[in-house]
């Protein structure tokens, strides 16, 4: 078959026809950036992100626009005074931030608190836990594009707020505990008034439950999105419920000896297989509930008893290193002190959960679509102040 | 607006539009650290409920606020960044500087990465002390806003900031500019101006709960 001049022409005008549009459909990258000051973003979080038309190639995140120099702080304040300090680590959960650091401390003075103190210690540490995660649970509404579960959040979370300032003075940062035990001992009526809003936050879970979880939109955008498998887990050190999410069965509470009283109360780890959003976020909410579970069962165990050993007045902590790490709302969180005998620290690196967990970022984030990365962000679940510390 | 621009507006007028202005500000909220939980429970939750002072607190973008609350922690890496929104308000714009942080640097007065008060950067109107503060000072802090928009003359607020409140507020003193921040030329005296007249267009900050700036 031979062709005529004139076919030949217009398949060459085809094929340059064609060639043009390739030319003019070809897409370029495009560099998002997202924050330092964004709604999506908790805090001052910074996202490069390198986009392909609607894919992610490549994105960083840009952590330091919160950096307080924590490190270097602690080793101008003394023993009692660190305390106040690094409650506004994790701002949400600030009590649990006080702990692993006392613990320390009590590690190397080789005191331990009396027993009420452990119990009253656990409570509260359980209490900063549902503070911190409500919050996140209504918070996720809002990055979802629902913005009613944040109102709830924040009306059940000042149920619990009122509670940790009717023990401790603070509503936000307590700065209750301290070396050898705690501040003050529980005021009367509080017992019973923790048991009321601990129905109330159980019932605030199973309304998030229905409205945000049941909801169809919701699970369309979390399922099978962000997906992060155990063994890359481990590799990038995630922990609390992010690890658990992935199927990895460690929880800190269970897993160590600590003078805490976790042992006391029944309660269930939480795992789940499929390391998704959707999983990060249903195991925080599991956890909401037993941590509920926690405080209803050890409210009635509370023994009789003084809540502070004898410590001296002036605080010399003697020489030696300690590594105390507990679980935190946001994951595994340490305080390694080294001390010289002087009133105060003379170093202290703080390992906080967040700073590991948004590691991941870069890895989780590659090659999903641009509404994921608000998802992936949203359950992978930081606070600015405990990354950039 | 040629009338306010030349500071002729009658005063009924002038009445009519501060009490409109007072109560439809629209927020920015420029959450930083532990500050900003609280200035959500203050702006989003229902027991606190900032829309019943005439406050909406969610525009889209800094261009779209009437006053912005610097809330948290201000390091020196944010502080372009804050400086740049600020730039980015139209006038009239106010600030309120919400906690210790961002009032003076807070517990992190002696931290090489923390810029100590976030009046070094952009002008402040109203100080809410504490760390972080209760949702009800924050509330304060944006009713007295408020009582200082009504009674604002519009003229002096609609030409805009060259300086910061407290760096005019010094030059003034000295006798270096005039009440519009202009340089004060051989010719033309402080001493033609009364020297209330230019505390009343440019007044000092305010302290919720009284006291001074520490």
């Amino acid at each position: 078959m031979t062709l005529t001049d004139r076919q030949q022409l217009s398949y060459i005008a085809s094929q340059a026809a064609d060639a043009r549009l390739n030319v003019e459909l070809e897409t370029e990258g495009m560099t998002l950036n997202i924050g330092p000051q964004h709604p999506a973003t908790h805090g001052t979080l910074r996202i490069i992100a390198r986009l392909d038309g609607e894919q992610v190639v490549w994105a960083e995140p840009v952590a330091g626009y919160m950096h307080r120099g924590y490190e270097k702080l602690t080793e101008v304040r003394t023993f009692p005074q660190v305390t106040s300090l690094v409650n506004r680590i994790d701002w949400l959960g600030s009590f649990a931030n006080e702990v692993p650091f006392i613990l320390a401390a009590e590690k190397l003075m080789e005191v331990e608190a009396p027993p009420r103190a452990q119990v009253i210690r656990t409570i509260l540490f359980e209490l900063s836990r549902i503070a911190n995660v409500s919050l996140f649970l209504g918070d996720l509404g809002v990055q979802m594009g629902a913005i009613t579960p944040v109102f709830l959040a924040f009306r059940d979370r000042e149920y619990i707020l009122n509670l940790i300032e009717g023990a401790t003075g603070g509503r936000f940062h307590p700065n209750f505990d301290r070396i050898g035990g705690l501040k003050d001992d529980l005021p009367k009526g509080w017992i019973q008034e923790t048991k009321g809003a601990v129905k109330k936050l159980e019932e605030f879970c199973d309304t998030i439950d229905d409205l945000l979880f049941g909801n169809e939109i919701f699970q369309s955008r979390m399922r099978g999105i962000g997906v992060i498998p155990a063994d890359i887990a481990k590799d990038y050190g995630l922990s609390g419920a992010n690890a658990r999410a992935s199927g990895i069965d460690w929880d800190l509470r269970r897993d160590q000896d600590l003078p805490l009283s976790y042992d006391l109360a029944d309660w269930k780890v939480w795992t789940h297989p499929d390391g998704d959003s959707w999983a990060r976020c249903w195991i925080r909410l599991q956890e909401t509930r037993e941590s509920c579970k926690i405080v209803g069962q050890l409210l009635d165990q509370i023994p009789a008893g003084p809540v502070m050993t004898k410590v001296p007045r002036i605080i010399k902590v003697p020489e030696g290193e300690a590594w105390v790490a507990t679980e935190n709302p946001l994951g595994e969180m340490g305080y390694y002190v080294v001390s010289k005998g002087d009133l105060g620290p003379f170093r202290v690196k703080i390992r906080s959960a967040s700073f590991n967990n948004i590691s991941i970022v870069p890895w989780a984030l590659k090659g999903v679509y641009v509404p994921d990365i608000i998802t992936i962000l949203a359950s992978l679940y930081f606070i600015l102040g405990d990354i950039d510390r | 607006m040629g009338l306010v621009d030349k500071g002729r507006l009658p005063a009924p007028l002038t009445k009519l539009f501060n009490l409109s202005r007072s109560y439809s500000l629209w927020v920015y909220q420029w959450g930083l650290a532990c500050c900003a939980i609280e200035m959500g429970a203050a702006f989003g939750s229902p027991r606190y409920d900032v829309m019943r002072l005439g406050v909406i607190p969610l525009p889209a973008s800094p261009r779209q606020a009437d006053f912005v609350c610097v809330s948290g922690t201000v390091t020196d890496k944010m502080a372009p960044a804050v400086k740049r929104l600020w730039e980015q308000m139209p006038e009239p714009k106010y600030a309120i500087s919400m906690g210790s942080c961002a009032n003076c640097g807070g517990p992190y007065w002696d931290s090489y990465s923390v810029t100590k008060g976030v009046d070094q950067i952009i002008p402040i109107d109203v100080y809410v002390p504490g760390c972080p503060p209760r949702p009800e000072a924050l509330l304060e802090g944006i009713v007295l806003l408020q009582q200082r928009i009504k009674n604002e003359d519009m003229a002096a607020k609609w030409r805009g900031d060259e300086f910061t409140t407290l760096q005019r507020t010094r030059a003034m003193e000295a006798g270096e500019v005039d009440r519009d921040g202009e340089l004060i030329s051989d010719t033309h005296s402080i001493s033609d101006e009364p020297m209330a007249e230019i505390a009343s267009a440019h007044p000092e900050p305010i302290v919720v709960g009284g006291g001074p700036i520490e």
